[in-house]
């Protein structure tokens, strides 16, 4: 059976110090599979998870007008080699309120598991949540990741959201983001992925800009290698007068690997205004000659500039 | 002071094309060498084949880098001997910093190659490699990264253009200082810089047709009968 020491050593291993993510002053939750390992609520953010055997649930309730100065961390992993883990989350950010989340998705070892996460986000007016995704993978690429959300973004609130995926196999990716945005409210959305072998990776993100002076940002960064296949959707709506929004995909292919990219925009009032650009194909020539000219060999120019670009 | 840089009958062609021939050129140790030449002359075509760019492998010549021949080694191996190039319109980099980008191959501390070039290392380090520097700003670093590789030749395309004028002594030091630490051979369309040059080559059509003392040199060039390269040789 997992348990924080599990967790402990994996954040090692990782280089990362995993004394600052369970500290007291900050809130978590940590789970592993269906087991709910820990969770802790601080002054101003409140957490209620339990799991069973249809997944771990939780609500977490960032109060009114707080500023939380500790990220919030949400730990979510497998240790077995086979597993499923749902997660159910419900996220609310109550007026006014300001937090940072760290969701670290720790899948170093399955060779056959699904991780599933169906988020449902809410910031009422004026709040503001930086929502940080990072997965560490293993190399078997036997892992599913399926994250589902939805989020509200209210009036003058603010959202960003960042996925990262660039550490390991991906294995199998299909997300699907859906953001409403409000009356002068902000939402940015960034992913970095870089798959390798047979990686498949389907990103969906959508930003429906309801509200008057909406904004919204689609931003992707995707490389892949070998066999890899990457499929990108990137869709901004504008509804509104004074909504802008921009699409930006950059995907990077190398060997065998396929791409494609759909960017989407829509404007369904006259006062808006969706603009997007996007762009697939091997490095930039020059790019790597700048690094050769600097003693790099290929290889190494080659992968410092997709890291680059997926840092 | 002794050849650093030996080149004997370089021949380029691009696409069916000739773009350098028959060029014979020397840079020895310590040595300014400025090349002169229109547009379309091939000045920078000669410099990517020094360094090795892809595409610009010479078809005939060879070259020699402190007695060793370069001709056949890839563009990370003459870099690695002490050749540097900077280039005339560099590379931009997402999410490069400057730092990240100086420190690559780097022999010197970035902030110090950064104030050579007149720029604040606590404004410059820590920005990104990208599009929203300036082709001035983007310039410079760039000279900052051929200082922080301590290169025994450097090679410099056009390192003044579209920098401003009250900051053209600065970069006039850091060639200087190139100059000290190995050699330095110099595009230029500045005829005060070209001036005090040790020495000076005149390329047209992708030949070399006038070489030696700076003044003469330029003398020639702006004596040359043709306003742009076609081919055909001028004045030689």
């Amino acid at each position: 059976m997992a348990d924080l020491a599990t967790l402990y050593d994996a954040f090692r291993s990782l280089g990362e110090d995993p004394g600052t993510i369970l500290a007291p002053d900050t809130a978590h939750i940590v789970a592993y599979g269906h087991q709910l390992v820990s969770q802790q609520s601080v002054p101003g953010v409140r957490i209620e998870a339990h799991a069973d055997e249809q997944g771990v649930h939780a609500r977490v309730v960032v109060a009114a007008g707080w500023l939380v100065l500790q990220p919030v961390h949400l730990c979510f992993g497998l240790f077995e080699r086979f597993g499923v883990q749902n997660v159910d989350l419900d996220l609310v950010m109550e007026a006014g309120a300001a937090a940072t989340f760290w969701s670290h998705c720790l899948f170093m070892f399955p060779d056959m598991a699904r991780h599933a996460m169906d988020a449902r986000i809410v910031l009422e007016d004026g709040a503001r949540l930086s929502y940080n995704e990072v997965h560490y993978h293993g190399l078997s690429g036997g892992i599913e990741v399926l994250p589902r959300a939805r989020v509200q973004v209210g009036e003058g609130a603010h959202y960003r959201a960042d996925f990262s995926l660039t550490q390991g196999r991906v294995g199998r990716l299909d997300v699907d983001y859906e953001v409403e945005v409000g009356r002068a409210a902000t939402a940015e959305l960034t992913s970095k992925i870089y798959g390798h072998a047979a990686d498949a990776i389907d990103l969906r993100e959508r930003v429906h800009l309801n509200g008057e002076d909406a904004r919204g940002l689609v931003k992707t960064r995707v490389a892949v290698e070998d066999q890899a296949r990457a499929s990108v959707t990137g869709a901004t709506y504008g509804n509104a007068a004074g909504a802008r929004g921009h699409v930006d995909c950059l995907e990077i292919v190398r060997g065998e690997a396929t791409a494609s990219a759909v960017p989407e925009v829509k404007v369904s009032h006259p006062q808006a205004k969706v603009t997007h650009e996007a762009a697939i194909g091997s490095v930039d020539e020059r790019q790597i000659e700048a690094l050769m000219a600097r003693g790099l060999d290929p290889d190494a120019a080659v992968e410092r500039i997709i890291l680059g670009m997926l840092g | 002071m002794g050849t650093l840089l030996e080149v004997t009958g370089l021949g380029l062609a691009l696409g069916g094309r000739p773009i350098l021939a028959g060029i014979d050129l020397t840079v020895a140790r310590g040595e300014l060498h400025v090349l002169l030449g229109a547009n379309g002359a091939g000045k920078s075509s000669l410099a990517y084949a020094l360094m090795g760019c892809a595409g610009y492998r010479p078809q005939a010549g060879r070259i020699l880098l402190d007695g060793e021949d370069v001709t056949a080694l890839p563009l990370h191996e003459r870099a690695r001997r002490g050749l540097a190039l900077a280039w005339q319109e560099p590379a931009r980099f997402e999410g490069l910093t400057v730092a990240d980008y100086l420190a690559i191959g780097g022999r010197r501390e970035p902030a110090e190659c950064l104030r050579e070039v007149g720029l604040a290392p606590e404004d410059y380090l820590g920005r990104p490699l990208d599009k929203t520097l300036s082709g001035g700003e983007r310039k410079r670093i760039e000279l900052a990264g051929v200082l922080a590789l301590e290169p025994r030749l450097a090679l410099l395309d056009e390192p003044t253009a579209g920098i401003d004028f009250l900051s053209q002594a600065e970069i006039e030091d850091v060639i200087r200082a190139l100059r000290r630490q190995g050699a330095v051979l110099l595009i230029t369309h500045q005829e005060r810089l070209a001036a005090g040059a040790d020495r000076a080559s005149q390329l047209c059509g992708g030949r070399i047709v006038c070489a030696g003392e700076p003044a003469a040199v330029i003398a020639n060039y702006k004596a040359r009968r043709c306003r742009r390269c076609d081919g055909e040789t001028c004045n030689g």
